[in-house]
């Protein structure tokens, strides 16, 4: 592998590239700038910069207000605070009113590692994706998270960027082009189809290699846009491959598993095996042997495939 | 402050129609929040008939004042306010609460010409009005920001949250009220949850704190001159207030937070406010 970059790295940068060229950009911290990257914004533009310090619920609601009165307010904290702490504040001030507020939380899923289960958000996803009006998108490394957050800014209306703590390999090249609500198709194949999200796109791909070498050709689908889901896409993929297998650093419930079984379960059932973190908190550990005891490698979502296949 | 004698006669006029439409409103609705509406009655006349600089015909013109109302339940007194203001037509009043309506059950910013934040769930409208102030001085724009919370909402801790950023930031153009009725759904502020002393809980967060009676214009409105000259802090007016002020079986009556006055109460409410 080549470069490694943090997509929360990437979103520290794009956001100040971003400040540079549009005056209405604000941002907002809950004291954690320095690990969400936001101090790269904070830094060059400390007018635009709030730091409202272990407070995220007010966060929020001042992100809605800023919103109303015209600005477009990125907020960011961790996962599982931006989400879970606020989520009242993200579902009646933002959501509900459809403010122009932009929910970047970093540190999402397992890969949080040591710091434990308080701190790894499991459920985010299931959350933000259940919100009328919220555009939910987990980019899959520093390329795409760059895309994304301009994405983001020009989309009107409140979108939640899931974003990560660890390196992650560099998987997109500089042509690379993202859309929201568009899925993009890694790899060819047409016996399974492997359908991952964030960091868990990189596992995808090693394990379609994998597949190859037994001579099983897997098509990989980035389904970077968690909502509004790709359905062309989906559907692409069910009538041509027959079967799927979902993969991403989030629970099995609500997130992007349940999110394909349940558009697939009603335009076109095939089998969609689930490869995430099952029904249960995380706990503290490096990132890799966490995602290695949870299920969540390359060789989990080849085993999977080779029992979504089994059961055409 | 003195006000001038035709100023408060056209407030006492304009607060007494308000209270009128609370009235007919709820009872058309069969349900709803009178108690709340009514307490905040004549500092929402004050704002929206002596203060707010508002465009009925432009609601959403940039350099307007903008109101937001926390206490969401409270909104007949928005909605009557909005309406006598000219930003919809009175006779829209009786569809409160249908369904079809621009008027929600409580404040929908987006389906309401005139109302500045959704609010509904406690707690969450001071920090909005932050955020109004906030774009405010980033921009270099007059507009004030006015926000009514209630006494029963300050048990969120969201509001203490808010509270401490607003003085972080210096937020002068600012003001909120709080409406001390002393009255909240399951009983007295007070027996539900102890939240005095509020005027020394408002000035340890860094609020310029002021006490008023909340039904006298005269101080309403002094209240907000003062505030409009305090520099570097918010302003919290602390509103002495009667909940259900103004019909006599609803004053200070824990009940009235949250029903609607059947036929013959409603007769009664409006020949008492006629």
């Amino acid at each position: 592998m080549g470069e490694k970059i943090a997509t929360r790295d990437a979103y520290g940068e794009a956001l100040a590239q971003l400040g540079r060229s549009n005056p209405d950009i604000v941002v907002l911290d809950a004291d954690l700038s320095g690990s969400t990257k936001t101090a790269v914004f904070a830094r060059e533009f400390p007018q635009r910069f709030f730091n409202m310090g272990i407070a995220e619920a007010n966060m929020m609601g001042t992100a809605a207000g800023l919103a109303a009165a015209g600005k477009i307010p990125f907020a960011s904290t961790f996962a599982v605070f931006a989400t879970g702490r606020a989520f009242d504040q993200v579902r009646n001030s933002i959501c509900y009113p459809q403010l122009n507020v932009k929910i970047a939380a970093t540190h999402a899923g397992l890969t949080v590692g040591e710091d434990g289960a308080s701190h790894q958000s499991v459920e985010d996803i299931a959350l933000m994706r259940a919100l009328p009006n919220m555009t939910v998108l987990v980019p899959a490394d520093g390329v795409e998270a760059r895309l994304a957050v301009r994405a983001a800014a020009e989309h009107v209306g409140p979108v939640y960027l899931r974003l990560g703590r660890p390196k992650v390999p560099v998987i997109f090249g500089d042509d690379y082009s993202f859309e929201i609500g568009r899925a993009v198709r890694l790899r060819e194949g047409s016996d399974v189809t492997l359908a991952a999200c964030g960091y868990m796109v990189g596992p995808a791909l090693a394990a379609a290699k994998l597949l190859a070498g037994e001579g099983i050709e897997a098509r990989v689908l980035n389904m970077s846009t968690l909502k509004p889901l790709d359905g062309d896409a989906l559907l692409a993929a069910a009538r041509e491959t027959g079967a799927l297998v979902t993969a991403e650093e989030h629970s099995i419930i609500g997130g992007l598993g349940s999110a394909v079984a349940e558009f697939l379960g009603q335009e076109y059932p095939v089998p969609v095996l689930r490869v995430g973190i099952g029904d249960t908190f995380g706990e503290s550990g490096p990132p890799e042997e966490l995602l290695e005891k949870y299920g969540l490698t390359a060789g989990d979502i080849l085993a999977a495939a080779k029992k979504a296949m089994g059961m055409k | 402050m003195l006000v001038r004698a035709e100023t408060e006669a056209r407030l006492q006029e304009k607060a007494k129609n308000i209270r009128r439409h609370i009235i007919t409103m709820l009872a058309q609705a069969g349900s709803g929040h009178p108690g709340g509406s009514l307490s905040i009655a004549d500092i929402v006349t004050a704002l929206y008939f002596a203060v707010l600089k508002v465009d009925p015909a432009n609601p959403q013109w940039e350099e307007r004042d903008r109101f937001v109302l926390s206490k969401g339940h409270a909104c007949p007194v928005l909605y009557g306010a909005l309406a006598e203001a000219g930003f919809f037509p009175l006779e829209e009043l009786k569809t409160l609460r249908k369904i079809n309506s621009r008027l929600q059950g409580h404040p929908d910013m987006r389906k309401t010409p005139g109302v500045e934040m959704s609010t509904g769930s406690l707690g969450q409208g001071l920090a909005a009005a932050n955020g109004m102030a906030l774009a405010g001085k980033l921009d270099q724009r007059d507009y004030r920001v006015y926000v009514v919370l209630g006494d029963g909402e300050v048990n969120e801790g969201m509001v203490w949250e808010a509270a401490m950023a607003a003085a972080h930031y210096g937020l002068d153009n600012l003001t909120a009220f709080l409406d001390y009725n002393g009255l909240q759904i399951d009983g007295p502020v007070g027996e539900v949850m102890a939240t005095a002393p509020l005027e020394e809980k408002w000035a340890a967060f860094g609020w310029h704190v002021l006490t008023i009676d909340g039904h006298d214009f005269g101080e309403i409105l002094a209240a907000v001159e003062e505030a409009k000259k305090t520099k570097g802090q918010p302003t919290m007016i602390i509103a002495k207030t009667v909940k259900g002020r103004g019909v006599s079986f609803m004053e200070n009556e824990v009940g009235w937070h949250g029903k609607a006055p059947d036929e013959k109460q409603t007769a009664q409410a409006l020949a008492e406010l006629a």
